[in-house]
């Protein structure tokens, strides 16, 4: 059908590899935040907010805080919103707490030009004034457009421009993977 | 969607994304910063040909809080009252740029012409006796909201349907919703097409009340009473008044809307309409939501 569906799709990490990273950004979330008590986690929809739930659970696991966890819907915010159709938006949902004076962690599943994080920043600023944020992504593949890097990286993956990140989370997607698609054109 | 003129023009699935991006955006009118950056530089002009202080307000409101410039232009003391068509306002406002044009105008069609004429997206706001969408979309976010859903939802809208672009537009959206909708009204008062409709039609309020989920009273226009539809606004009152009798018939859960301006005392008694199942209130609150979802569809991506 579409020409993406007859592309050879690369599985960059497998379902163990996801779930040992996730493990080892929640122990250093908590190294770095000593002890992440005033860590509020935001999620951008769709799988980012899937990854901040499975980061909220482990944090818990490992130390027993309970990590206040939510979402953070950045469409009203793009900067490239006049170059197609308005988008659907995502769900928005702040935890009751807000985020003043906390240290805000934004989830995202790829981290590519770095306009999805400004777009989060924005948003950010109009929900309230946290005291430092930090940014936490599954998968850095490169390519920044902005000067924007991230504190919590799952897998630096070199890549070509051309080509497409594709993560699946069993919650949304059935089962969990990281594929790389070959030189789909945009 | 470029233009928003019928309720009728909208598909299911375009009715309902409108009605989630609605709900999305509640959430920005519980904030502290009331404001979203997604129309900046855009501009939105309310053209109202007719007095309307809900509705205009309403969409101002909603453009401003999606960061869109508004121009507010009423027929009173503008170049309308000195004889300008139009077709020559149409292209003034062109002229300066309008991304969307909100329209509110007393004869039927006039947005459909006005959508021939301007580039940007049309907003019907209410056409003469025609439709009124974005309030068809409200009411029907406020059923959602208070009831969970709109499938199978039985919805008796009362009054007077002969003026009422109300009414058109919720039959036209709620058929395309799965809701079912019975009009209640006096014969005089029911259009002469009525049967075409996809709904219901009764003249016994007593008898509609019992299975409604939700009941709609529109407001009996004195302005448009001259041709003695009923003997008189006691009888009216008596008979399709919703009073504290009629609404101890309804169900528990059973909601009570009216688009407003009320005629206290007439079509609706005061004790139901500040009731807590009375949506009234937060019908108006839901006006600007759902504007502002209507705006950003229409006009925050590029048409085309």
């Amino acid at each position: 059908m579409t020409h993406a569906q007859n592309q050879v799709a690369r599985a960059v990490l497998e379902g163990p590899d996801i779930h040992r990273a996730l493990t080892r950004i929640a122990h250093e979330i908590l190294e770095r935040t000593r002890g992440a008590s005033d860590v509020v986690l935001l999620g951008i929809p769709t799988r980012g907010a899937t990854l901040a739930h499975r980061l909220a659970e482990r944090v818990a696991q490992f130390e027993g805080v309970k990590v206040p966890v939510g979402s953070i819907d950045i469409t009203m915010y793009r900067d490239d919103l006049r170059l197609g159709p308005a988008r659907p938006l995502g769900h928005t949902d702040v935890p009751a707490g807000g985020i003043d004076g906390k240290t805000v962690v934004l989830v995202d599943d790829v981290l590519f030009s770095g306009r999805t994080v400004r777009a989060a920043l924005d948003a950010l600023n109009d929900i309230g004034r946290p005291k430092t944020v930090q940014l936490a992504t599954l998968v850095d593949r490169g390519h920044r457009e902005l000067p924007i890097r991230a504190d919590y990286v799952g897998k630096n993956l070199p890549t070509a421009k051309s080509e497409k990140v594709k993560v699946l989370l069993s919650e949304i997607d059935g089962r969990d993977a990281v594929e790389l698609l070959k030189g789909a054109a945009r | 969607m470029k233009h928003l003129i019928s309720a009728g023009d909208l598909s299911r699935d375009e009715a309902l994304l409108i009605l989630d991006t609605a709900e999305e955006l509640a959430r920005v009118s519980e904030r502290s910063i009331k404001k979203l950056p997604t129309l900046r530089g855009r501009t939105v002009v309310n053209l109202f040909f007719e007095d309307s202080t809900r509705t205009r307000i309403s969409f101002e409101a909603a453009a401003k809080r999606l960061s869109a410039d508004v121009i507010n232009f009423s027929a009173k003391g503008s170049s309308v009252s000195k004889g300008e068509s139009l077709k020559d306002t149409a292209l003034t406002l062109q002229a300066m740029g309008a991304d969307a044009v909100v329209i509110r105008h007393p004869a039927s069609g006039a947005p459909h012409r006005l959508a021939n004429w301007v580039r940007g997206s049309v907003l019907n706001a209410g056409d003469g006796t025609h439709e009124h969408p974005t309030q068809a979309l409200l009411d029907a976010f406020s059923m959602r909201q208070r009831l969970g859903r709109l499938e199978g939802l039985k919805v008796a809208i009362v009054g007077d349907i002969l003026h009422s672009r109300v009414a058109r537009s919720n039959v036209l959206l709620l058929a395309t919703l799965g809701a079912e909708v019975t009009l209640v009204a006096p014969p005089t008062l029911l259009p002469v097409s009525v049967e075409r409709w996809p709904c219901q039609v009764s003249y016994d309020l007593d008898a509609v009340l019992p299975k409604a989920d939700v009941v709609m009273m529109l407001r009996v226009q004195l302005e448009r009473m001259n041709a003695a539809y009923f003997p008189s606004a006691r009888e009216y009152s008596r008979r399709y008044g919703l009073d504290r009798d009629r609404f101890a018939k309804l169900h528990d859960d059973a909601i009570v809307m009216h688009p407003g301006p009320m005629n206290r005392g007439m079509e609706i008694s005061a004790e139901v309409a500040d009731s807590p199942r009375s949506t009234i209130v937060e019908q108006v609150g839901n006006g600007v939501t759902v504007r502002m979802a209507a705006l950003y569809l229409l006009i925050g991506g590029e048409n085309q």
